[in-house]
């Protein structure tokens, strides 16, 4: 009887932003199916009332299903059988139960049978299937590959797969392969056009593909005959039915044991093209991996959520020294800094989903008509702040939400070591965040650029600008006095040769981020004061964490650098 | 030739009676109806998803849900709306209070003959009273065929129906003529959940008393859409006898209610030797506790 959205009023707040009404003004434009679905709103009001109530189902089944079924998951895995993947029992009941209640192609238009929910009530709903079990997430988050083909590919692709996706059948995104990991460039998997029949085919091996055995997969493929890098790659639809991709095998990893990684043979497969040809890497798969970046942001946010929880219950149960353990300092700072983590890394989820959720509706309302000159630079600017803000939020809640599991599992003490507390399996899942689409350096690059130039320092001048309390003044002092510091640290690596700014960037890129959860923790706070702990907690936390980075880079010679280079002609035992 | 059929699913709002409080009872032994939060029957949700599978395999069909309570059981009807349902009635009429089984049963009977279903699902029982009576009572006063304890619909075409019963020592299969009272265990099938789409469509459905005390706010006017609307009926719109209603149809009388508090007396203290637990084992075999 446990609701994953209702128990947690830190959700719900999501829906009461102030930009909430415009972003559902944009996703319904101006309500214009109200009357032609009998399930479209008809007011702004009513969108979110519909989100409000649609989060609750998703919350019973996350909280009564899915959370239920996650350790027998965990534990029996899918199974790998002459080619195919079956999955374990309990994932086909989510899978059944999510489908029943139209969970899938949430973010869809509705012509194709979709909810044409904005983002928020989607990457929400990632964040409570997480939280239930983070393995499963991944199968049900895999419908953003529905959102690349429905911004992407032709009429024709999008009939004839899109309104499956409400049917519940599920999706891959075959990206990577044994020599193409972080670096895609070097996919080599052949796509060979057959001029005769008007026809791809496709042959090769990807590896490391989440739900490899989906029923529609999209393939990143090189089409151009003779080329080595990322222009010579296409990116096509694939539909199980057409045959010619099996299954080599399944991985046995550390986590997320539920969702299958397998490895694929693809052996004369027909294929479709999606969108232009060559556009393959450079846009499409830009695109669908900014998606899925922020759906390891809501992931990672969920697993936190699920940690702090165990965390908090165990610290209450167990007594120790005449005592519940949640009295001693040690258990109870550890357990507020999961919790400061928690709330920061998630209102920076949500600030991200906000800022993608208006661009991508300004992107479809462009379709239709023509953006006026102030729809066009408020669309422009939104994209900006969401490329600016996806790196950052996939490294920081990623990062968090290890550091969570981690602190969460010590305060079980020994019991968390063992197989019979559910934190073992969260730690274990958490571990897979900071790797896969996208690793944590990987965002680094991602993000450093506008550490460089400029565009985080602006943003934090912005958030400068927005009114608080006065009760909140000294807390924003606080935070301009960190803003200053931040300015001053850029300012000592701008300059330097690129492997010196490389070297540092992680340092400003964390830095630059502290800074912007502690504005957006102060801003929630003028609306809820009940975030005024973790607000202050994170504040001070983040004071002390960018002194040591500022304190670092100030006192780093280039001459230092030596040290570190030296371990590069340093080989392995067995090399 | 395409098979459709008219069920009506009897459901009832109860309290929550699983996860009981220290509030749960009054001083003098009754309800707390306030302090429980009121839910859709356990065993009518089994009974709505025998329905609502029919309607799978038939889409033709169409699912009423029938409820009889206070204006807010409503929610009942919309839970069942949100499920797959086609429509509800909620009976509700001050000249039904007080009403026991037998009552209650003349009551859907009355307003099921008004309705002619082809089906009719019902919980085993409800959870507030336990007696398992509505269902049979109201088979018996339509003169209809009933099947009690069922767990799954087999087979089912125009003129007949069979059934897997779920009994103490094992399973049965029936079949009969329909139309015919079906009353579904709570080892069926789990209801299903909840549909976005149809939630999102139902959730401004209401009753006519729902809409005048402006309990349901709604951004929609009321009956801008046919399927919004919830029809309420009472004595008025079902007809019968009015002295078989409520408290005067009600020959249930209340003579006592006592509150059972187990005693320590009532256990027994057991050493781990063999002979110890032999005697508890063939007690236990004995009231069919296991076994």
């Amino acid at each position: 009887m446990a609701n994953f959205y209702k128990d947690n009023k830190d959700l719900k707040f999501q829906f009461e932003h102030p930009l909430m009404k415009k972003i559902v003004a944009l996703k319904e434009q101006d309500f214009k199916e109200s009357g032609q679905f009998d399930y479209a709103p008809c007011t702004a009001e009513d969108a979110i009332d519909s989100y409000d109530k649609v989060m609750e189902i998703m919350g019973e089944i996350s909280g009564d299903v899915i959370a239920v079924n996650a350790e027998n998951v965990d534990q029996s895995g899918p199974v790998h059988h002459d080619g195919r993947v079956y999955y374990a029992s309990g994932t086909k009941k989510n899978q059944d139960v999510l489908t029943q209640a139209g969970m899938y192609g949430m973010a869809l238009p509705r012509e194709f049978g979709g909810l044409n929910f904005s983002m928020v009530p989607y990457v929400m709903s990632a964040e409570i299937v997480a939280r239930a079990d983070a393995g499963f997430a991944n199968i049900w988050g895999l419908q953003d590959c529905a959102e690349t083909i429905n911004e992407y590919a032709s009429d024709d692709i999008k009939k004839e797969f899109l309104p499956r996706i409400n049917c519940g059948e599920t999706c891959s995104m075959d990206l990577t392969e044994p020599d193409a990991g972080s670096d895609l460039q070097a996919v080599m998997l052949k796509a060979s056009y057959n001029e005769s029949e008007n026809k791809w085919y496709l042959n090769g091996v990807k590896r490391f593909i989440t739900n490899g055995d989906a029923e529609i997969k999209l393939v990143l493929a090189r089409s151009e005959e003779g080329t080595t890098d990322g222009r010579g790659l296409s990116y096509f639809v694939y539909d199980k039915k057409w045959g010619g991709v099996t299954v080599r095998r399944i991985e046995n990893k550390l986590g997320i044991k539920g969702s299958p990684t397998c490895e694929l043979v693809f052996n004369n497969a027909p294929a479709k093209l999606v969108g232009e040809r060559k556009l393959g890497l450079i846009k499409y798969v830009m695109s669908l991996m900014n998606g899925a970046r922020l759906g390891v942001g809501a992931q990672s946010v969920g697993i936190s959520e699920a940690a702090y929880r165990e965390a908090l219950k165990y610290a209450h149960e167990r007594t120790q020294f005449g005592k519940p353990i949640i009295q001693f300092p040690a258990v109870y700072e550890m357990l507020a800094l999961i919790k400061a983590k928690l709330q920061a890394s998630r209102t920076l989820l949500y600030e991200t989903t906000r800022f993608v959720d208006i661009y991508k509706a300004y992107g479809f309302i462009s379709e239709e008509r023509k953006l006026t000159p102030e729809e066009r630079s408020e669309s422009k600017k939104y994209q900006k702040l969401a490329d600016m803000y996806t790196p950052m939020l996939k490294l920081m809640s990623s990062e968090y939400c290890n550091q969570n599991a981690y602190d969460s599992l010590q305060i079980h003490g020994g019991s968390g070591f063992m197989k019979d507390y559910p934190i073992e399996r969260i730690y274990r899942d958490a571990r897979i965040t900071t790797i896969y689409e996208g690793t944590s350096q990987l965002q680094v690059v991602a993000a450093q650029r506008y550490v460089t130039n400029g565009s985080y320092l602006n943003q934090m001048k912005d958030y400068e600008q927005i009114p608080v309390r006065p009760e909140f003044e000294p807390y924003k002092k606080q935070i301009v006095e960190m803003t200053d510091q931040y300015a001053k640290t850029v300012e000592l690596i701008s300059g330097k040769d690129t492997e010196y700014v490389d070297f540092h960037a992680r340092r400003l890129v964390e830095m630059a981020s502290h800074i912007i959860m502690s504005y957006l923790l102060l801003l929630d706070t003028q609306r809820d004061e009940s975030y005024e702990p973790s607000m202050e907690i994170f504040i001070g936390k983040s004071k002390s964490w960018n002194n040591e980075r500022f304190s670092y880079i100030n006192d780093f010679s280039e001459f230092k650098m030596g040290s570190f280079l030296s371990v590069k002609s340093e080989t392995s035992i067995d090399a | 030739m395409t098979k459709a059929f008219k069920i009506v699913v009897l459901a009832k709002q109860v309290p929550d009676t699983r996860n009981v409080g220290k509030n749960a009872m009054k001083e003098d032994g009754t309800v707390n109806r306030a302090a429980l939060p009121a839910i859709f029957n356990p065993e009518d949700m089994n009974a709505l998803e025998q329905a609502l599978r029919i309607k799978d395999k038939y889409p033709e069909s169409k699912v009423l849900l029938l409820t009889m309570g206070p204006g807010r059981a409503a929610d009942i009807i919309r839970e069942g709306l949100y499920r797959g349902a086609d429509g509800g009635i909620l009976l509700t009429d001050r000249k039904f209070a007080g009403a026991d089984t037998l009552a209650t049963s003349y009551a859907i009977s009355m307003a099921l003959k008004k309705i002619d279903p082809d089906l009719i699902f019902a919980g085993r029982q409800a959870i507030d009273g336990d007696t398992a009576q509505v269902g049979p009572q109201v088979a018996q006063k339509l003169d209809l065929p009933q099947i009690t304890y069922a767990e799954e619909v087999l087979e089912i075409d125009k003129t007949k129906i069979q059934v897997k019963r779920r009994l103490e020592r094992g399973i049965e299969i029936v079949e009969s003529s329909i139309p015919i009272v079906i009353t579904v265990h709570a080892t069926a099938p789990e209801c299903r959940p909840r549909n976005a789409k149809q939630l999102m469509k139902f959730k401004h459905a209401r009753t006519l008393s729902e809409e005048h005390d402006n309990e349901h706010n709604s951004y929609l006017p009321l009956y801008t859409m046919d399927y919004l609307k919830i029809e309420e009926w009472g004595v008025n719109e079902i007809g019968g006898d009015e002295k078989n209603y409520g408290l005067s149809g009600s020959p249930t009388k209340v003579k006592k209610i006592e509150n059972i508090v187990f005693q320590a007396k009532e256990s027994k203290k057991l050493s781990s030797s063999v002979q110890d637990m032999d005697s508890l084992m063939k007690e236990l075999i004995a009231s069919h506790t296991i076994g």
